[in-house]
Protein backbone atom coordinates (compact mmCIF):
# COMPACT_ATOMS: atom_id res chain seq x y z
CA UNK A 1 0.00 0.00 0.00
CA UNK A 2 0.94 3.58 -0.85
CA UNK A 3 -0.70 5.18 2.09
CA UNK A 4 -1.58 3.91 5.31
CA UNK A 5 -5.15 5.27 4.95
CA UNK A 6 -5.65 2.72 2.13
CA UNK A 7 -4.30 -0.07 5.21
CA UNK A 8 -7.56 1.78 7.41
CA UNK A 9 -10.35 1.13 3.96
CA UNK A 10 -9.04 -2.18 4.09
CA UNK A 11 -9.86 -3.30 7.49
CA UNK A 12 -12.77 -1.42 7.48
CA UNK A 13 -14.14 -3.27 4.75
CA UNK A 14 -13.83 -6.54 7.50
CA UNK A 15 -16.01 -4.48 9.96
CA UNK A 16 -18.62 -3.63 7.64
CA UNK A 17 -18.27 -7.83 6.61
CA UNK A 18 -18.46 -8.59 9.70
CA UNK A 19 -21.90 -6.76 10.12
CA UNK A 20 -20.43 -3.75 12.27
CA UNK A 21 -23.01 -1.31 12.89
CA UNK A 22 -20.98 1.36 14.11
CA UNK A 23 -17.33 1.59 13.09
CA UNK A 24 -14.68 3.50 15.27
CA UNK A 25 -11.62 4.72 13.05
CA UNK A 26 -9.16 6.75 15.62
CA UNK A 27 -5.84 8.08 14.85
CA UNK A 28 -2.78 9.61 17.20
CA UNK A 29 -0.02 11.03 15.93
CA UNK A 30 2.42 12.08 18.26
CA UNK A 31 5.55 13.79 17.08
CA UNK A 32 6.96 14.18 20.42
CA UNK A 33 7.13 10.60 20.77
CA UNK A 34 7.34 9.90 17.59
CA UNK A 35 4.35 7.45 17.89
CA UNK A 36 1.44 7.15 15.31
CA UNK A 37 -1.41 4.82 16.43
CA UNK A 38 -4.06 3.96 14.24
CA UNK A 39 -7.04 2.63 15.82
CA UNK A 40 -9.76 0.45 13.86
CA UNK A 41 -12.94 -0.98 16.42
CA UNK A 42 -16.12 -2.21 15.35
CA UNK A 43 -18.98 -4.08 16.36
CA UNK A 44 -19.59 -6.51 14.64
CA UNK A 45 -19.83 -10.28 14.99
CA UNK A 46 -16.16 -10.81 16.55
CA UNK A 47 -14.29 -13.84 16.57
CA UNK A 48 -13.02 -16.55 18.69
CA UNK A 49 -9.71 -16.93 20.29
CA UNK A 50 -8.46 -19.26 18.17
CA UNK A 51 -9.56 -16.69 15.01
CA UNK A 52 -8.43 -13.82 16.44
CA UNK A 53 -4.77 -15.17 16.74
CA UNK A 54 -5.02 -16.46 13.52
CA UNK A 55 -6.15 -13.23 11.81
CA UNK A 56 -2.44 -12.01 11.01
CA UNK A 57 -0.94 -15.08 9.48
CA UNK A 58 -1.81 -14.49 5.52
CA UNK A 59 -2.63 -18.10 5.02
CA UNK A 60 -5.42 -18.17 6.90
CA UNK A 61 -8.48 -17.14 5.92
CA UNK A 62 -12.63 -17.89 6.91
CA UNK A 63 -13.91 -17.12 4.04
CA UNK A 64 -17.20 -18.94 5.29
CA UNK A 65 -17.81 -16.82 8.57
CA UNK A 66 -15.31 -13.96 8.31
CA UNK A 67 -13.32 -12.64 5.49
CA UNK A 68 -9.67 -12.33 6.05
CA UNK A 69 -6.83 -12.59 3.95
CA UNK A 70 -4.01 -10.12 3.30
CA UNK A 71 -5.34 -7.49 4.92
CA UNK A 72 -4.71 -7.71 8.72
CA UNK A 73 -1.23 -9.08 7.95
CA UNK A 74 -0.01 -6.50 5.57
CA UNK A 75 -0.72 -4.47 8.25
CA UNK A 76 1.07 -5.97 10.80
CA UNK A 77 3.83 -6.08 8.39
CA UNK A 78 4.02 -2.08 7.55
CA UNK A 79 3.76 -1.25 11.57
CA UNK A 80 6.43 -3.81 12.19
CA UNK A 81 8.52 -2.53 9.38
CA UNK A 82 8.78 0.57 11.52
CA UNK A 83 9.78 -0.83 14.42
CA UNK A 84 5.91 -0.23 15.54
CA UNK A 85 3.40 -3.77 16.40
CA UNK A 86 -0.38 -4.70 15.41
CA UNK A 87 -2.75 -6.09 18.01
CA UNK A 88 -6.14 -7.52 17.52
CA UNK A 89 -8.69 -8.17 20.45
CA UNK A 90 -11.87 -9.86 19.57
CA UNK A 91 -14.71 -11.23 21.41
CA UNK A 92 -17.38 -13.65 19.85
CA UNK A 93 -20.76 -11.57 18.87
CA UNK A 94 -19.13 -7.88 20.37
CA UNK A 95 -16.65 -7.12 17.84
CA UNK A 96 -13.05 -6.45 16.93
CA UNK A 97 -10.28 -4.11 17.65
CA UNK A 98 -7.05 -3.90 15.46
CA UNK A 99 -4.60 -1.37 17.18
CA UNK A 100 -1.26 -0.66 15.28
CA UNK A 101 1.52 1.62 16.46
CA UNK A 102 4.15 3.52 14.02
CA UNK A 103 7.00 4.69 14.30
CA UNK A 104 7.25 7.98 12.13
CA UNK A 105 11.12 8.55 11.53
CA UNK A 106 11.73 5.27 10.46
CA UNK A 107 13.17 4.91 7.07
CA UNK A 108 10.41 2.50 6.14
CA UNK A 109 7.60 4.32 7.57
CA UNK A 110 4.38 4.58 4.70
CA UNK A 111 3.10 8.17 5.22
CA UNK A 112 -0.53 7.66 6.78
CA UNK A 113 -1.86 9.81 3.27
CA UNK A 114 -5.28 10.80 3.04
CA UNK A 115 -6.80 9.30 5.77
CA UNK A 116 -9.93 11.90 5.03
CA UNK A 117 -10.78 10.65 1.64
CA UNK A 118 -10.99 7.19 3.44
CA UNK A 119 -13.58 8.08 6.16
CA UNK A 120 -15.53 10.52 3.60
CA UNK A 121 -15.79 7.34 1.42
CA UNK A 122 -16.75 4.77 3.71
CA UNK A 123 -19.62 7.38 5.33
CA UNK A 124 -20.59 7.66 1.66
CA UNK A 125 -20.75 3.54 0.46
CA UNK A 126 -21.92 2.72 3.91
CA UNK A 127 -25.00 4.71 4.38
CA UNK A 128 -26.64 2.18 7.13
CA UNK A 129 -23.98 2.09 8.95
CA UNK A 130 -22.36 4.45 11.64
CA UNK A 131 -18.77 5.98 11.44
CA UNK A 132 -17.05 7.70 14.11
CA UNK A 133 -13.95 9.06 13.31
CA UNK A 134 -11.38 10.72 15.90
CA UNK A 135 -7.95 12.14 14.68
CA UNK A 136 -5.76 13.53 17.23
CA UNK A 137 -2.48 15.30 16.66
CA UNK A 138 -0.04 16.47 19.54
CA UNK A 139 -2.92 18.09 22.25
CA UNK A 140 -5.54 18.90 19.50
CA UNK A 141 -8.01 16.70 18.29
CA UNK A 142 -11.43 16.44 16.24
CA UNK A 143 -14.35 14.25 16.56
CA UNK A 144 -16.60 13.27 13.42
CA UNK A 145 -19.88 11.36 14.71
CA UNK A 146 -22.36 10.23 11.83
CA UNK A 147 -24.49 9.50 14.73
CA UNK A 148 -24.54 13.15 15.45
CA UNK A 149 -25.31 14.50 11.92
CA UNK A 150 -28.09 11.96 11.67
CA UNK A 151 -29.18 13.60 14.87
CA UNK A 152 -29.74 17.08 12.71
CA UNK A 153 -30.65 15.32 9.94
CA UNK A 154 -33.48 13.84 10.69
CA UNK A 155 -35.12 11.58 8.59
CA UNK A 156 -36.02 13.53 5.64
CA UNK A 157 -32.09 13.93 4.56
CA UNK A 158 -29.85 10.83 4.10
CA UNK A 159 -26.15 11.40 4.78
CA UNK A 160 -24.39 10.41 1.55
CA UNK A 161 -26.77 13.05 -0.41
CA UNK A 162 -24.58 15.23 -1.91
CA UNK A 163 -24.64 18.41 -0.09
CA UNK A 164 -23.97 16.30 3.30
CA UNK A 165 -21.00 14.62 2.22
CA UNK A 166 -19.41 18.37 0.65
CA UNK A 167 -20.57 19.56 4.00
CA UNK A 168 -18.50 16.52 5.88
CA UNK A 169 -16.15 16.87 3.03
CA UNK A 170 -15.44 20.48 4.16
CA UNK A 171 -15.39 19.36 8.13
CA UNK A 172 -12.68 17.11 7.99
CA UNK A 173 -10.37 19.41 6.18
CA UNK A 174 -11.30 22.62 7.79
CA UNK A 175 -10.99 20.30 11.30
CA UNK A 176 -7.45 18.66 10.20
CA UNK A 177 -6.43 22.19 8.67
CA UNK A 178 -6.61 22.89 12.85
CA UNK A 179 -5.23 20.22 14.32
CA UNK A 180 -2.38 20.39 12.32
CA UNK A 181 -1.55 24.13 12.67
CA UNK A 182 0.54 23.32 16.17
CA UNK A 183 2.42 20.93 14.69
CA UNK A 184 5.12 21.17 11.83
CA UNK A 185 6.71 18.57 12.07
CA UNK A 186 7.86 17.46 8.43
CA UNK A 187 7.40 13.47 9.26
CA UNK A 188 4.16 13.67 9.89
CA UNK A 189 3.11 15.48 6.50
CA UNK A 190 1.02 13.36 3.97
CA UNK A 191 1.07 13.19 0.43
CA UNK A 192 -1.57 14.43 -1.59
CA UNK A 193 -3.63 11.31 -1.30
CA UNK A 194 -6.08 10.56 -4.38
CA UNK A 195 -5.34 13.73 -6.23
CA UNK A 196 -1.71 13.17 -6.73
CA UNK B 1 -16.99 21.08 15.06
CA UNK B 2 -17.77 22.93 11.48
CA UNK B 3 -21.01 24.65 12.19
CA UNK B 4 -24.02 22.22 12.39
CA UNK B 5 -26.33 24.90 11.31
CA UNK B 6 -25.18 24.54 7.79
CA UNK B 7 -26.28 20.97 8.52
CA UNK B 8 -29.69 22.09 9.39
CA UNK B 9 -29.92 24.31 6.94
CA UNK B 10 -29.65 21.59 4.26
CA UNK B 11 -32.54 19.52 6.55
CA UNK B 12 -34.85 22.49 6.54
CA UNK B 13 -33.92 23.01 2.25
CA UNK B 14 -34.83 19.25 1.92
CA UNK B 15 -38.17 19.72 3.93
CA UNK B 16 -39.38 22.81 1.87
CA UNK B 17 -38.73 20.67 -1.81
CA UNK B 18 -41.04 17.51 -2.99
CA UNK B 19 -38.82 15.07 -2.11
CA UNK B 20 -39.08 12.52 -5.05
CA UNK B 21 -39.19 9.22 -3.65
CA UNK B 22 -36.30 6.38 -4.83
CA UNK B 23 -37.92 3.79 -6.64
CA UNK B 24 -36.16 1.24 -5.52
CA UNK B 25 -36.83 -1.56 -7.83
CA UNK B 26 -35.56 0.58 -11.30
CA UNK B 27 -32.41 1.03 -9.35
CA UNK B 28 -28.96 1.19 -10.48
CA UNK B 29 -26.09 -0.44 -8.50
CA UNK B 30 -22.65 0.31 -8.86
CA UNK B 31 -20.22 -1.54 -7.02
CA UNK B 32 -16.72 -0.79 -6.87
CA UNK B 33 -14.14 -3.84 -5.41
CA UNK B 34 -12.43 -2.76 -2.43
CA UNK B 35 -10.93 -5.51 -0.48
CA UNK B 36 -6.86 -5.80 -0.57
CA UNK B 37 -6.33 -6.16 -3.64
CA UNK B 38 -8.28 -3.66 -5.33
CA UNK B 39 -7.65 -0.95 -2.92
CA UNK B 40 -3.75 -1.51 -3.74
CA UNK B 41 -4.53 -1.24 -7.17
CA UNK B 42 -6.07 1.75 -7.35
CA UNK B 43 -9.43 1.26 -6.15
CA UNK B 44 -9.83 4.73 -3.78
CA UNK B 45 -9.76 7.27 -6.14
CA UNK B 46 -11.93 5.52 -8.69
CA UNK B 47 -14.63 4.94 -5.78
CA UNK B 48 -14.34 8.63 -5.03
CA UNK B 49 -14.28 9.53 -9.04
CA UNK B 50 -17.72 7.39 -9.42
CA UNK B 51 -19.14 9.40 -6.11
CA UNK B 52 -18.45 12.38 -7.45
CA UNK B 53 -19.61 12.41 -10.79
CA UNK B 54 -22.97 10.45 -9.93
CA UNK B 55 -23.88 13.39 -7.30
CA UNK B 56 -22.50 15.80 -9.93
CA UNK B 57 -25.27 14.86 -12.26
CA UNK B 58 -27.61 13.98 -9.49
CA UNK B 59 -28.21 10.66 -10.05
CA UNK B 60 -30.93 10.30 -7.94
CA UNK B 61 -31.37 6.30 -8.78
CA UNK B 62 -27.83 5.58 -9.05
CA UNK B 63 -26.23 3.60 -5.53
CA UNK B 64 -22.76 3.54 -5.40
CA UNK B 65 -21.52 1.05 -2.91
CA UNK B 66 -17.96 -0.90 -1.73
CA UNK B 67 -18.15 -4.66 -2.22
CA UNK B 68 -15.21 -7.73 -1.43
CA UNK B 69 -12.94 -8.85 -3.45
CA UNK B 70 -14.67 -9.79 -7.11
CA UNK B 71 -11.80 -13.02 -7.66
CA UNK B 72 -10.42 -11.48 -10.62
CA UNK B 73 -7.57 -9.56 -8.81
CA UNK B 74 -5.61 -9.40 -11.69
CA UNK B 75 -7.99 -7.17 -13.45
CA UNK B 76 -8.41 -4.61 -10.59
CA UNK B 77 -9.70 -2.09 -9.61
CA UNK B 78 -13.23 -3.45 -11.00
CA UNK B 79 -16.43 -2.03 -11.29
CA UNK B 80 -19.63 -3.60 -11.71
CA UNK B 81 -22.81 -2.14 -12.69
CA UNK B 82 -26.04 -4.13 -12.05
CA UNK B 83 -29.12 -2.91 -13.97
CA UNK B 84 -32.41 -4.67 -13.06
CA UNK B 85 -33.63 -6.57 -15.95
CA UNK B 86 -30.43 -6.45 -17.55
CA UNK B 87 -27.47 -8.72 -17.72
CA UNK B 88 -24.41 -7.04 -15.62
CA UNK B 89 -21.66 -5.40 -16.84
CA UNK B 90 -18.29 -5.62 -15.38
CA UNK B 91 -15.35 -3.04 -16.20
CA UNK B 92 -11.68 -3.64 -15.83
CA UNK B 93 -8.49 -2.02 -14.69
CA UNK B 94 -10.48 1.36 -14.53
CA UNK B 95 -8.94 4.76 -13.56
CA UNK B 96 -10.61 7.72 -12.39
CA UNK B 97 -10.64 9.11 -15.90
CA UNK B 98 -13.11 5.97 -17.19
CA UNK B 99 -14.91 6.15 -14.03
CA UNK B 100 -16.15 9.66 -14.97
CA UNK B 101 -16.66 8.41 -19.05
CA UNK B 102 -18.61 5.15 -17.86
CA UNK B 103 -20.78 7.30 -15.40
CA UNK B 104 -22.00 9.63 -18.43
CA UNK B 105 -21.69 7.05 -21.13
CA UNK B 106 -23.22 4.40 -19.61
CA UNK B 107 -25.46 5.52 -16.46
CA UNK B 108 -26.78 8.68 -17.88
CA UNK B 109 -27.22 7.51 -21.44
CA UNK B 110 -27.28 4.11 -21.06
CA UNK B 111 -23.92 3.13 -23.80
CA UNK B 112 -21.99 0.35 -22.41
CA UNK B 113 -18.20 1.09 -22.59
CA UNK B 114 -17.32 -1.75 -24.47
CA UNK B 115 -13.77 -1.26 -24.78
CA UNK B 116 -13.71 -1.06 -21.26
CA UNK B 117 -15.39 -4.39 -20.23
CA UNK B 118 -13.98 -7.47 -18.89
CA UNK B 119 -14.91 -9.05 -22.40
CA UNK B 120 -12.63 -6.67 -24.67
CA UNK B 121 -9.57 -6.68 -22.04
CA UNK B 122 -9.36 -10.58 -21.35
Amino acid sequence: MRELSLNVMDIAQNSISAGAKLIEIDVCEEPRTDRLTIRISDDGAGMTAEQAARVTDPFFTTRTTRKIGMGVPLFKMEAEMTGGSLGVASQKGVGTTITAVFVPSHVDMIPLGDINSTVLLLITCNEDRDFVFHHKMDSREFTLDTRELRAVLGNEVRLNSPEVIQWIKNCLSEETQFIKEESTDEVFSGTSGDQG
Amino acid sequence: MKSLAELQAIRDRARSQVILRENNDNAIRVLVGMATCGIAAGARPVLNAMVEEVAKRGLANVTVTQTGCIGICQFEPVVEIVTPGQEKVTYVKMTPEKAVRVVNDHLVNGNVVTEYTIGANS
